[in-house]
């Protein structure tokens, strides 16, 4: 299998993967579901780390950095929100 | 660090994230479940940096630790100082700056591609930088929007349409240029143009269907970094991008169907602009308005309540004080629960988050369809700043706004009280066929201040 097709592999049982856990998510839960959701797609900060590392050119760099800032606010802040919300969902004492 | 055990690693962060969506399942688990998602992320961010890829190891250090501490000193205090009621705006926010993020890692890629690129990895470049650039314009207008720095209406100039469609028409042409001969003032034209596409897009979105339009983007940032991660050859960004494209694809599906509209309708609504139809009756009719003491002996003698909390509720802070009611009716033998509906507040499942900022447990919330059922065996609906959730012209006025919107049937109470500030029709804009019914009985004024009257009067009693 090549490498692309493994990828592509991936994304599909992923697809699945997504539908079938966030069905599950209880609709007390869908704000949170939202944050989370959005706290997850700040891992882009990895690929924004690689870029930057990577750059040579000051152009590339500029980007790369700026990259980095937007997606640290981008999963910092989704993770940090999103444990403040769930802490207050306690039941009864 | 070799490639198999940096992609093991990212195996097991991919493992964190469904974890921590998985653990969402139940109020119980959710905080655990967020926590190793965050766990998974701070390794995944922790390991990049031992990984020597083909192009050796990573360089520029002092920047990037500059910029990760930076965004952290942006993000963190936004994050810790955000009311409950502004947490639309903070996601759109986070999500803006994701895309954005998203694009910028793309034409970074687009750069450094060369000329031995697949075909594959170009299009999914060019994918990521036009659905990047348009989730980051179109959350920061959503942001604008719901902090109400711009008008919440919607915006629509003449001929609005045909400038969003030849946008979209320059979208596409230009990114088929750039897919086949490259070019980087051509890519430069194509971020712009995405970023103008963004604009236009959310504009003719009305405030109450901002929050579909945020959903909608937060699954398209999701699938941008999925596509990066394609181009990066990084199992972690696939299947974390996948999952909240999966994720945000359920809930502006969720989210349609709970406000009865397609997300077509919704999205384009505003260009296909209809007169408002149906319970148009603004004729003065006479209402039955009651004191805080009518309120308070109506409750008293209860035997079961029902609370219908709205966004009016959250505007007037007034979760503690319903939460002070409901304890001592439920002290008085009173059965209480509180009927929420699934777009109560300003997105999706914020009425339950408002709720619990002010303690209230969350076995009371019960959702539109369990407690719908309980309707006719309920002495008193109480409905607190909300109006269309409950407006019956969703069920017998074809071609209201809000037609075919499920709602929470408070008609069948034997008794409904409104607490609301006057008689201005909800945000849909429609006459409420209820507020004139017999059994209805109005308290006028701030829900906060209402409600601290009927707690006094209750007391009393």
């Amino acid at each position: 299998m090549s490498n692309g097709l493994a990828l592509l592999a991936i994304f599909t049982l992923a697809v699945f993967v997504g539908f079938e856990v966030v069905s599950k998510v209880s609709t007390t839960l869908h704000t949170p579901l939202m944050s989370g959701a959005n706290a997850i797609h700040g891992i882009i900060l990895v690929g924004a780390i690689i870029v930057a590392g990577h750059a040579d050119g000051g152009l590339q760099l500029i980007l790369g950095v700026l990259a980095v800032v937007l997606a640290t606010i981008n999963m910092i802040g989704g993770f940090v929100v999103t444990d403040r919300m769930l802490e207050m969902f306690k039941g009864k004492k | 660090m070799s490639r198999n055990l940096y992609d093991l690693l990212g195996l097991v962060s991919s493992v964190a994230f469904i974890l921590a969506l998985k653990g969402l399942s139940s109020p119980k688990s959710a905080r655990r479940g967020n926590m190793i998602g965050a766990i998974g992320a701070g390794v995944a961010t922790f390991v990049v940096f031992f990984y020597k890829g083909d192009e050796g190891s990573l360089h520029n250090l002092p920047w990037i630790f500059g910029a990760l501490l930076l965004g952290s000193a942006f993000g963190v205090p936004a994050a810790r100082k955000v009311q409950m009621t502004q947490m639309p705006q903070m996601v759109a926010l986070f999500n803006g700056v994701g895309g954005g993020a998203a694009a910028l890692v793309a034409i970074v890629e687009y750069l450094n591609l060369g000329d031995s690129a697949s075909t594959l990895a170009v299009i999914a470049t060019v994918f990521t930088v036009v659905v990047g650039c348009i989730s980051f314009s179109g959350s920061i207008i959503t942001f604008l929007k719901l902090q109400e720095l711009m008008t919440t209406r919607p915006v629509v100039f003449p001929g609005g349409r045909f400038v969003i469609g030849g946008t979209l028409v320059g979208i596409f042409v230009n990114a088929g240029f750039v897919i086949a001969n490259g070019g980087n003032t051509l890519l430069e034209l194509l971020a712009g143009l995405s970023l103008l596409f963004g604009v236009l897009f959310v504009l003719p979105v009305g405030g109450a269907d901002v929050p579909i339009v945020i959903s909608l983007l937060n699954a398209f940032t999701g699938l941008t970094v999925a596509a990066s991660g394609y181009v990066l050859q990084n199992i972690l960004l696939i299947v974390a991008g996948t999952l909240v494209g999966a994720s945000g694809t359920i809930l502006t599906r969720l989210m349609a169907v709970a406000m009865g509209r397609s997300v077509m309708g919704t999205l384009f609504g505003a260009f296909t602009a209809k007169a408002v139809a149906g319970g148009g009756a603004q004729e003065e009719r006479p209402v039955r308005s009651g004191s805080p003491d009518d309120v308070a002996i109506l409750l008293n003698y209860a035997r079961r309540v029902v609370i219908v909390p709205g966004y009016g509720l959250a505007v007037a802070q007034a979760q503690h004080t319903i939460r002070e009611m409901a304890d001592l009716l439920t002290a008085k033998g009173i059965d209480v629960a509180y009927g929420i509906h699934p777009v109560a507040g300003r997105m999706p499942g914020h009425m339950n988050v408002l709720l619990a900022e002010a303690n209230v447990p969350y076995e009371q919330l019960s959702e539109m369809e369990e407690v719908n059922p309980t309707f006719a065996q309920t002495d008193v609906a109480l409905v607190v700043g909300a109006n269309d959730v409950v407006n019956p012209a969703a069920k017998t006025t074809p071609g209201a706004p809000i037609y075919g919107m499920p709602i929470l049937d408070v008609d069948q109470a034997a008794n409904i009280i409104f607490l609301k500030r006057s008689m201005r029709p909800g945000f849909a804009g429609i006459e409420n066929e209820l507020l004139y019914d017999p059994k209805t009985t109005l308290l006028f004024g701030d829900a906060k201040a209402s409600l601290t009257k009927v707690v006094s009067a209750l007391k009393a009693l």
